[in-house]
C-alpha cells in the first residue's frame, strides 16, 4: 500500500483534500472542545449548586469541587438534613462554545459596568486607534532608517550597536517610564508600541533592502543613473512588494504588544474590558474579547494581503504569495 | 585538421582586406592601455588582468573570448565602470573614463531588466535619468521597440516576456541612451540553442544599421566567429592577451559560412589557443581519469 498522497513530502493536496482539511482544521478544535463543555463523563470536576438544601454556605449557581460536594451531601444525608443538588459542571474559566458564541452577540449589547466606562465598540475602537499611531509613529522613523542602514553600510555600522542591543529590551519594562514621561492616557501606550516595533522594524527593513538584486543596480548605473538617484530610482521601487510584506508581518507584531501596552496606566481599549470582565468573572466574555483582537488582526492582514496582489502586479506572474 | 588543408586563417580574401582596410580607417572609439587590475582575497594577491593593451575602432564589432577564469567579464566591468582597476587606462575617445556612465552601456546574461516596470519604461529609464522629457522619452521608447518587433509588449511587465524577448528588451534600453561603446557580457548565455542563434542573426542586423561599437565577450567560439570583425584572445591565470584575430570570414555572415575554410582555419586557431596552451589547472580540475570497466568484457557497445 503506497504512502497516499497527503503524507508525502512536500506533495500539493488536491483539490478535495485541502477543502477536508481545511474544514477538519476549524472543526476538530470546536469538536473537541464541544464534548469537554457538553459531555459531563468528560472532565467536569465541579459541580454548580441548583438546590442549597439545608447547607448555610452555599448558593445557588456557585460552583464547588465534585469531592466537597459529595461529603456535603453524604454528611447531610447522614444527618438527615435536606442534601444540597447540583449539576455537573466545569470550572467558570472553561466555558462552553455556545455561552462564547452568546457572549460575542450579548457583549456588544451589555451597558458599561461602571458609571464613565466603555462600551464594546467604543473599547475596540480606542485599542484600534492606539495600534494605529504607535505603528504610523514607528513606521515614519523606522523606514527610512531601515532602507537608509540596508542601502548604505556605514549608516548600518552607525546604528548597528545601539538598535541590537536595544532590540532586546523589554517593551513593557518601560511602562513606568512611558508614565512619567508622557502622562497616564494614550501617551504611553502608543509609546510601547513603538518601543516594541522600532528596532525589529529597522532591522528587518535594512535586510530586505540588501538583498536587492545588485545587478539592477549595476543595470541602472550603466544607462547614467548618478549614485544619488540610485536610492530612489531603483533600490525603492525595487524592494517595495518586500517592504509592503514586511511591514504586513510587524503590524502583527505590533498587536501583540497591545494587551501589555494599554495595561500602562489607565486602562483602556480591548484589554479594559476583558479585565473588567474578568474580575466579575464574566469568563464568555473574557474568551469573546480575547477572540475579537484575533479577528480583527487577522481580517486586517487578510485585507492587506488582497491589496498587496492587486498594488504589485508584477509579482502575480511569479506566483509569490502575499 | 592539418592546417595544409586548412588554409591559414590569416589569408584574407580581397573584399575582406578591403573591410579591414576600412575599419582601421576609422576613429579609436575605445583604447585599452597597459591594463591592469588585482584581486584581494585575506592572505592573497591575485592577479586578474595584466598588461592589457588594445584598440577598438568605432564601428567595430569585437568579441573577448578565453578559459574560464581569464578575466574576460572582469574586463568588461571595467570598461563599464563598474570595478576599479590598479593600473593603466581606459580612454574613451581619447579621454579616461571614470565609474559608470551612458556613454557606455553594458547587457547583462541575466538581463537584469527592472521588474517593476513595463517594457516602454524600462526602456525609457535610460531617457528619463538623462533628463528626457516624459513625451520626448515614450517616443523613444517605442521606435526603439518597433526596431526589434517587440511595440506590442510595450504594457507587458518583464517576468510575462521570454528570454529571447527580456534580452532584446535589455539590449534597446542599453541602445536607446545612444551610447559610444555596448559591452555585452556573455548575453545569449542563458538562451537555448534556437533562441541563441536568432538572437545573433538580430544583433548583427542591428550593429549593421546603427552606429555603435560592440564589444562582446563569451566562451562560445562560434558564436565569436559569427559576429566579431576581430577577436581578442586572453590567457588564463592571469589574463594576458594571446592574440588578436583578424576574423577572415566574409560579411554578410550566416549560419551556411560555419562549414567555410576560412571560418574552420579561425576556429582552430582559436582552439589552438585557448585549449592547447592552458597553465596547469586548479584542485579537481585535471584531466579526468580513464573510467575502469565495469561491464562484462563480451558486452561491447563500440
Amino acid at each position: 500500500m503506497s504512502t497516499p498522497h497527503w503524507l508525502q513530502v512536500h506533495r500539493a493536496l488536491t483539490a478535495r483534500s485541502r477543502l477536508v482539511f481545511g474544514v477538519l482544521s476549524i472543526v476538530l478544535p470546536l469538536l473537541v472542545w464541544s464534548i469537554v463543555s457538553y459531555v459531563p463523563a468528560v472532565w467536569h470536576p465541579q459541580v454548580m449548586i441548583t438546590n442549597a438544601g439545608s447547607v448555610t454556605y452555599l448558593d445557588v449557581g456557585a460552583h464547588m469541587a465534585r469531592e466537597a460536594f459529595e461529603s456535603e451531601v453524604a454528611d447531610a444525608r447522614a444527618e438527615g438534613r435536606a442534601p444540597p443538588q447540583g449539576v455537573r459542571a466545569n470550572p467558570v474559566y472553561l466555558p462552553s462554545p455556545g455561552a462564547v458564541l452568546k457572549a460575542f452577540y450579548t457583549s456588544f449589547r451589555t451597558p458599561p459596568e461602571t458609571k464613565d466606562g466603555e462600551w464594546l465598540h467604543q473599547s475596540l475602537w480606542h485599542s484600534i486607534q492606539i495600534i494605529f499611531w504607535g505603528f504610523l509613529i514607528s513606521s515614519i522613523f523606522g523606514v527610512p532608517l531601515g532602507i537608509l542602514c540596508g542601502a548604505y553600510a556605514a549608516i548600518a555600522r552607525l546604528n548597528q550597536s545601539f538598535i541590537e542591543f536595544a532590540r532586546y529590551l523589554p517593551a513593557p519594562a518601560f511602562g513606568a517610564l512611558a508614565v512619567a514621561i508622557l502622562g497616564i492616557y494614550d501617551g504611553p501606550k502608543i509609546a510601547i508600541i513603538v518601543i516594541g516595533t522600532f528596532f525589529q522594524q529597522v532591522l528587518i527593513i535594512a535586510n530586505t533592502t540588501r538583498k536587492l538584486d545588485p545587478a539592477l543596480l549595476e543595470a541602472a548605473l550603466t544607462l547614467g543613473t548618478k549614485s544619488r538617484q540610485l536610492l530612489t530610482r531603483v533600490v525603492v521601487p525595487g524592494i517595495l512588494p518586500d517592504l509592503y510584506r514586511d511591514q504586513r508581518i510587524l503590524l502583527g507584531w505590533a498587536w501583540t504588544y497591545l494587551i501589555v501596552a494599554e495595561l500602562i496606566g489607565t486602562t483602556s481599549g480591548i484589554t479594559w474590558f476583558i479585565t473588567q470582565q474578568a474580575r466579575y468573572q464574566h469568563f464568555p466574555n473574557v474568551y469573546a474579547g480575547i477572540a475579537m483582537i484575533g479577528i480583527i488582526g487577522l481580517g486586517t492582514d487578510m485585507v492587506l494581503a488582497v491589496l498587496g496582489r492587486r498594488l504589485f502586479p508584477w509579482e502575480r506572474s511569479l506566483g509569490k504569495s502575499a | 585538421m592539418p592546417s595544409a588543408i586548412l588554409g591559414s586563417y590569416r589569408e584574407q580574401s580581397e573584399a575582406v582586406r578591403a573591410r579591414f582596410e576600412r575599419l582601421k580607417a576609422r576613429e579609436i572609439m575605445l583604447e585599452v592601455v597597459h591594463l591592469h587590475k588585482n584581486f584581494q582575497s585575506p592572505g592573497k594577491t591575485t592577479v586578474a588582468l595584466k598588461d592589457i593593451n588594445f584598440k577598438v575602432h568605432r564601428r567595430e564589432f569585437l568579441c573577448v573570448v578565453g578559459p574560464s577564469g581569464c578575466g574576460k567579464s572582469t574586463l568588461a566591468r571595467i570598461i563599464a565602470g563598474l570595478e576599479e582597476h590598479e593600473g593603466g587606462d581606459v580612454l574613451l575617445q581619447g579621454k579616461p573614463v571614470n565609474g559608470p556612465g551612458s556613454d557606455r552601456g553594458m547587457v547583462f546574461q541575466g538581463y537584469s531588466l527592472f521588474p517593476w516596470l513595463t517594457v516602454r519604461k524600462n526602456v525609457m529609464f535610460g531617457l528619463e535619468v538623462n533628463g528626457y522629457g516624459r513625451l520626448e522619452a515614450e517616443r523613444e521608447a517605442l521606435q526603439w521597440l518597433q526596431l526589434i518587433g517587440l511595440e506590442k509588449f510595450a504594457d507587458a511587465y518583464p517576468n510575462q516576456l521570454s528570454g529571447g524577448m527580456k534580452q532584446r528588451v535589455a539590449i534597446v534600453r542599453a541602445l536607446a541612451n545612444q551610447p559610444r561603446v555596448l559591452l555585452m557580457d556573455e548575453p545569449f548565455g542563458a538562451l537555448d540553442a534556437q533562441t541563441r542563434l536568432r538572437m545573433q542573426t538580430h544583433l548583427l542586423e542591428i550593429w549593421r544599421k546603427i552606429d555603435i561599437t560592440i564589444i562582446f565577450i563569451t566562451h562560445d567560439l562560434d558564436e565569436a566567429i559569427l559576429l566579431a570583425d576581430r577577436i581578442l584572445v586572453l590567457s588564463a591565470h592571469p589574463g594576458e592577451v594571446q592574440e588578436l584575430i583578424e576574423v577572415p570570414v566574409p560579411r554578410p555572415r550566416g549560419l551556411l559560412q560555419t562549414v567555410t575554410a576560412e571560418f574552420l582555419a579561425t576556429k582552430a586557431r582559436l582552439e589552438e589557443l585557448i585549449y592547447i596552451h592552458q597553465p596547469p589547472a586548479e584542485e579537481g580540475e585535471e584531466d579526468y581519469p580513464i573510467v575502469a570497466r565495469m561491464t562484462n568484457v563480451t558486452d561491447s557497445v563500440e
